[in-house]
């Protein structure tokens, strides 16, 4: 029982972060029907912008975060405007390869500027954990798991509270209609393209200094992402945000009760179930699935 | 005239080890071809029937853990002292029991993910070859896990009346891959040529008409994912007996990527694209190692993707056809497709 507790505590320390990959992913793939082979290398980015912020400029641990969101919304906007702007209109293998092809030439330079070998990044919270009852976690687990929720709330308003976020919902529904209604459909797949990056690049940056930075970390985040949009459903926010959890808990559960070797296997089964038995997600709208 | 350059190819290829010494070019002329025939079972699928399979390597890795499996034997335990023993089978069974079982591993994959299609397919495809690697790397009294499968034999054929010859030397190897590679580049051209090869480009290009012509989609679809994986299976096999030596990686996603490249660039939908694309993208490292470092030649392998696409999204052999003029035939008749497709969806 107290280590189902320990679990739960875990699951929602990693269920934060994989909520925000999942809603960046989400949107893009939701509204462009972009299969973003970057936003692995997006949280990638992430982390090194905290490391370089924290051991190469020496600044504050808190200011690294909206750093990397600021650099994430960047690189995002530039990717978007350099490679998916031009093929507007192309079908969805022909940009999933060249995101295939801009992965591949970013990881690569990430492994050619900054090396191989695994970082660590410090952090300014006390080395003994916080302790209640059976459970224990440390400081900077809790700091994740807050400012993974912060940064949800935020994301949640404003794709639901803006006019920015009305004229997404409204490009992902129709966006024909959604054009003719004066809505500039360009500006928000740049919009909507760099956001999700800056998710990615705040969960890279979040989980970075509680595990380790390295080029191909943001392998595996990318495919948990792909599992988080399957499971909540195309461009379901809410359902991300579910998803998110759900994998955590799959994955912390995988990893105590059958074999570590099979935690990160948990994210490609559910992928499967999920496909096999229920393709529209576990909270969409069957309609906009195909 | 497309038979003539067809045998003046393969005219060549057979005469590249008469006059190519450099063991390291021939070694990577091997490995080239091992994964040309990787890329011709996939241009089946995402030429021919237009499904982009991400988890492709699974089947190259599964017909390579097969065939090492069976050549080496092993000795499993299954539940408290209930054993499955195998004891070491020639390497020739184990190449074709590769295709067996990639082929039947291609019928589970394929009746399962074509259910879905598009973004979903490409998913649940690299899923299953993730879920392979991490099984082959977590279940380490078969597979060694990260320690390998090493000592694999070569591939030995009994010739009557003259004994064994076990392909061993890089000479043999060249020849036993392009052997392989002819015989699945005519298995290929004969299906895709014959009344189901019209059935998958049918689907390919709409899938409500064929449907309503009469098309069993499930059937057509489920035919080729068998036959992609059995040649896949067929690479993996070659690879496995060729390199000696197979970890957990030959699973690595990038390899698969690498595939791809090979039939976009060459051209989808054409039969001798993955041949051009693989030599081009087979070579290029060979061509890039001296003047550059490793990560520098991965970038460049990215953006030279990038501009292909750019460029000539169909393709560098139907491009050319194109501007030779060689593929009226075949490109008016695309062109008639693509219209009556536009007309569908118009009045739809």
């Amino acid at each position: 029982m107290d280590q189902l507790l320990q679990h739960v505590v875990n699951m929602l320390v990693l269920g934060g972060t994989y909520a925000l990959l999942g809603i960046g992913l989400t949107l893009i793939f939701g509204i462009m029907n972009v299969v973003n082979f970057t936003h692995g290398i997006l949280y990638t980015f992430g982390a090194y912008m905290m490391f370089i912020v924290v051991h190469q400029l020496g600044l504050n641990f808190f200011l690294a975060l909206p750093v990397a969101i600021v650099a994430g919304w960047l690189l995002g906007a530039a990717i978007e405007i350099t490679l998916l702007r031009p093929l507007r209109g192309a079908d969805i293998d022909t940009t999933m390869l060249v995101m295939i092809g801009a992965w591949i030439a970013m990881q690569s330079g990430a492994l050619w500027i900054w090396g191989g070998v695994a970082k660590s990044i410090d952090n300014p919270f006390p080395d003994a954990p916080l302790v209640i009852g059976p459970v224990s976690v440390s400081w900077l687990r809790l700091f994740v798991l807050f400012a993974a929720a912060l940064l949800i709330v935020l994301a949640y308003s404003l794709i639901n509270l803006t006019k920015l976020g009305k004229a997404m919902r409204a490009t992902f529904q129709d966006s024909d209609t959604a054009a003719l209604m004066g809505v500039n459909v360009s500006l928000i797949y740049t919009s909507t393209f760099a956001i999700g990056s800056s998710l990615a690049a705040a969960a890279g940056a979040l989980l970075g200094p509680v595990y380790v930075v390295f080029p191909q970390m943001g392998d595996l985040a990318a495919v948990k992402a792909f599992a988080i949009v399957i499971l909540g459903g195309l461009g379901n926010i809410t359902g991300a945000v579910i998803g998110g959890f759900i994998l955590a808990l799959a994955e912390e559960l995988g990893a105590g009760y059958v074999s570590s070797g099979y935690r990160d296997a948990m994210g490609f089964l559910i992928i499967i179930m999920v496909l096999i038995f229920k393709p529209t997600g576990l909270f969409a709208r069957a309609e906009r699935v195909g | 005239m497309k038979q003539i350059v067809t045998l003046l190819c393969l005219a060549f290829f057979v005469s590249v080890p008469m006059w190519l010494t450099d063991p390291y070019l021939l070694n990577a002329l091997i490995t080239t071809g091992i994964f040309i025939i990787g890329a011709m079972s996939l241009n089946l699928l995402l030429g021919f029937t237009g499904q982009l399979s991400l988890g492709h390597i699974a089947f190259f890795g599964i017909g390579a853990y097969v065939s090492a499996l069976t050549s080496l034997g092993f000795d499993v335990p299954i539940h408290g002292d209930f054993h499955i023993v195998h004891v070491p089978w020639p390497p020739i069974v184990g190449f074709f029991l590769a295709i067996v079982i990639s082929g039947f591993c291609g019928y589970l994959v394929g009746r399962l993910s074509f259910s879905v299609r598009g973004a979903y397919f490409v998913i649940v495809t690299i899923s299953f070859a993730e879920v392979v690697r991490l099984v082959a790397l977590n279940w380490v009294e078969l597979t060694q896990g990260p320690l390998a499968l090493t000592n694999i034999p070569s591939i030995t054929i009994g010739l009557p009346g003259l004994g064994y010859l076990v392909l061993k030397t890089k000479f043999h190897n060249y020849y036993l891959v392009l052997a392989v590679a002819a015989i699945s580049y005519f298995l290929i051209s004969r299906l895709v040529h014959s009344h189901y090869g019209r059935a998958m480009r049918g689907l390919m290009e709409n899938e409500t008409l064929a449907v309503a012509v009469g098309i069993n989609v499930t059937k057509t679809l489920t035919l080729a994912a068998v036959i992609s994986a059995g040649i896949a299976g067929a690479a993996g096999s070659l690879y496995a007996h060729y390199i000696r030596i197979i970890d957990p990686d030959v699973f690595a996603f990038i390899s698969t990527v690498t595939m791809v490249i090979m039939v976009v660039s060459g051209g989808k939908g054409s039969l001798a694209g993955p041949v051009v694309g693989g030599v081009i993208f087979g070579l290029l490292p060979v061509f890039l190692r001296p003047i550059m470092p490793p990560e520098a030649q991965w970038i460049t392998y990215g953006v030279v993707l990038i501009v292909i696409l750019f460029v000539m999204p169909r393709g560098i052999v139907p491009s050319l056809a194109a501007k030779l003029g060689l593929a009226r035939a075949g490109g008016t008749r695309r062109a008639s497709i693509a219209v009556s497709e536009r007309t569908v969806e118009e009045h739809a």
